[in-house]
């Protein structure tokens, strides 16, 4: 286990972006994955949204150096592009909270190490107009106790125990675990008719 | 025990039970294209690590090539330099490309199936979400992130948490018409595009049943705009019929052999689910989308909704959607004019859905001021389509008949809506922005009433064309 790698708790202050179904090609139009890095990405993090709207929470001086995102229903469903975590991650979130994710998307922050948190869709909305009521005040994902604290309230929160525990153990970074099976990879494939001969 | 195809696939499949509980499960079958994987080749590259099972891992180009000409080096010099790096990792590591002098590239979604590389009872994964849409033959077929990428290129694996699943049935027939394209946009609409979240879809039922393989293929395309990571049919004498002597399909009295074991990998009677839903084939009519996800979405002859008739929680995405598409609530969706007229995608660029579309433009012209485009789902589509003559069909009536690619599906490449422009698209996602224009609108429909659109000038109830 690598100590830098576990995520306990995330805190910092939040940024909200209210909306269900915010899909990838939102976060991250398709033309800024024209490169064969994810460099330069978080300059483009919502791209077309904040453009078309002046006042996007990400055009906001005063959301500038949030680690927390709070976001509605079904964030990140669409497209698997890994470039939507990335571009926000880069941007500088490490974590986020919302009513719930697309799967691809919830699987990729977890391969990027940003734990994504649900909450009930009354505290959802509540922490959406708390954050953005207050956005100095610190907000607190705690991943092990499964909940998010912002101001006075704390609101009871949810992973699903394989991603918790990938947190808790700094292993969400699953290329060495995988390869740790060494042999019970070719065993598994040896088994499989179509790899071995019908 | 009567067991799903889901629980038989994902057992034989299991490496080993991870110490976070998720499984780690072996991935038949890499398909690989150049906008997701040159980070997670130069992943690999940084930690030193090959491909485990290159054999085992096909990569085409796809997404960024433009579809008017396809002579190296494109006009793009960030496709060009995409393409490069494409060509020179699969080089590097040992990976079958398919690349554009083959006579095989395509949309990596029309050439694994078509290729034969898709198979009953595999599990596939490739950085591109509509992966899902392998599962019509019967395969665990679902989309990663790069990241991942980097996993099955590095171990063949992935570490996951298996799905509930939800079967769906779809019982009787289709009226004409009506396509696979409207019954995979009924059920969005009825079950929500986050409803699948968490769940594999099975599709079952005597309309899927009756359909053809490249039906099954648009069914299964969209599971992931529902929600689910993944959707299958069963295989059946229908799959096996459509895999013979495909060029990667097992040959000669192998496939017989193979054949036993794809059928014991179907769902057994009995099987139990973790929920079921049912459509009525014979209610469904041309579906088309009014707003900004893939289940906004009205039959043809109905009128749009007002943000009042909502379910209170989506009342301010229909309020959002409607603004976008400035379209007014109430009106009919029939004689909503276009500007653009896209025939292709994953979804509905395979052989049979350029003869459906080809069945409406015969004979007429695609209205004036409509920008129609037909882009073939891969080379050897384009080229079946050619021996039938059905590219003469297009051209005379005014269609630009491109090369194979992505294309305006998610405007990588040249083709992309300019400004406001609305777009009757045959392929799977309206969302904000998708078709290359921030502004631009799509309305998604069946390849059959993009053709009765692009001819009229508006969306058309392609039912009254087809008498
Ligand atoms: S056709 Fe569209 S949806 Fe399909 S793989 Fe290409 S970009 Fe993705």
């Amino acid at each position: 286990m690598n100590q830098e790698d576990v995520r306990r708790q995330i805190t910092g202050r939040a940024i909200p972006v209210p909306g269900n179904d915010i899909d990838t090609d939102r976060i991250i139009p398709a033309r800024y994955l024209k490169s064969v890095t994810f460099e330069g990405l978080e300059e483009h993090v919502f791209g077309d949204d904040r453009r078309q709207s002046p006042g996007h929470p990400f055009n906001q001086a005063r959301y500038r150096g949030a680690r927390v995102l709070v976001v509605g229903q079904n964030f990140g469903c669409g497209s698997s592009r890994e470039h939507a975590p990335e571009a926000l991650r880069r941007w500088g979130i490490r974590g986020i909270v919302g009513g719930s994710f697309g799967e691809i998307f919830f699987g990729n922050c977890v391969a990027l190490g940003i734990p994504c948190l649900t909450v009930h869709p009354e505290d959802n909305g509540w922490l959406l107009e708390a954050v953005a009521r207050q956005p100095e005040q610190e907000v607190l994902l705690d991943v092990e106790q499964r909940r998010v604290r912002c101001g006075e309230r704390t609101l009871p929160a949810g992973i699903p125990d394989g991603p918790r525990t990938l947190f808790l153990t700094g292993t969400w970074d699953a290329t060495r675990v995988l390869l740790d099976a060494g042999e019970a990879i070719d065993r598994a494939a040896k088994g499989l008719p179509y790899v071995s001969g019908y | 025990m009567a067991e799903t195809l889901l629980e038989k696939v994902w057992r034989a499949h299991t490496v080993r039970t991870l110490p976070s509980g998720q499984t780690q499960l072996l991935i038949g079958l890499h398909l690989v294209h150049e906008v997701t994987s040159p980070q997670a080749f130069q992943m690999l590259r940084e930690a030193g690590l090959k491909v485990r099972f290159p054999d085992r891992t096909f990569a085409t180009i796809d997404h960024i090539v433009p579809t008017a000409s396809q002579r190296r080096p494109f006009g793009d010099l960030l496709a060009e330099e995409m393409t490069v790096h494409l060509v020179r990792n699969c080089r590097e590591f040992g990976i079958p490309l398919f690349d554009l002098d083959s006579g095989r590239q395509g949309i990596v979604h029309v050439i694994g199936p078509e290729l034969g590389l898709t198979q009953p009872g595999m599990t596939i994964a490739c950085g591109d979400s509509h992966t899902s849409t392998h599962g019509a033959l019967g395969a665990l077929a679902f989309g990663i992130g790069t990241s991942q990428v980097r996993d099955v290129l590095a171990s063949q694996c992935l570490a996951l948490s298996k799905p509930r699943i939800r079967q769906i049935r779809v019982e009787g027939g289709l009226a004409r018409g009506v396509y696979a394209k409207d019954v995979i946009l009924a059920i969005i609409n009825r079950l929500g595009v986050k409803g699948g979240v968490g769940y594999a879809y099975e599709y079952a039922g005597s309309a899927v049943e009756a359909m053809s393989m490249e039906e099954r293929l648009t069914i299964c395309n969209m599971s992931v705009e529902a929600g689910a990571r993944l959707g299958y049919v069963n295989p059946d004498a229908t799959t096996f019929a459509y895999l013979k002597g495909r060029p990667f399909a097992p040959p000669g009295e192998v496939f017989d052999r193979a054949v036993a074991w794809w059928r014991g990998m179907a769902t057994d009677p009995g099987a139990p689910f973790d929920d079921v839903a049912r459509l009525d084939a014979q209610a469904i009519q041309p579906m088309v989308t009014w707003g900004i996800n893939p289940g906004q979405s009205v039959g043809v002859g109905e009128r749009l909704p007002h943000p009042s008739q909502a379910p209170e929680p989506d009342r301010p995405a229909w309020e959002e959607a409607l603004a976008f598409m400035a379209f007014d609530p109430g009106r009919p969706v029939a004689g909503i004019p276009i500007d653009v007229a896209f025939i292709g995608s994953c979804t509905n660029a395979r052989l049979s859905d350029l003869r459906a579309a080809a069945e409406v433009v015969r004979g007429r012209k695609v209205a004036r001021a409509v920008r129609a485009l037909v882009v073939p789902g891969s080379q050897a589509v384009a080229a079946a389509a050619e021996r039938e003559g059905l590219h003469e069909i297009f051209l005379e009536a005014g269609f630009e008949w491109r090369k194979a690619g992505c294309s305006l599906c998610l405007g990588m490449n040249e083709d992309k809506l300019q400004g406001r422009e609305v777009c009757a698209s045959s392929s799977n996602r309206n969302f904000k922005g998708r078709q290359g224009s921030p502004t631009g609108r799509t309305l998604l429909m069946s390849p059959a009433m993009v053709a009765a659109a692009a001819v009229t000038g508006s969306v058309a109830d392609v039912r009254e064309l087809l008498r």
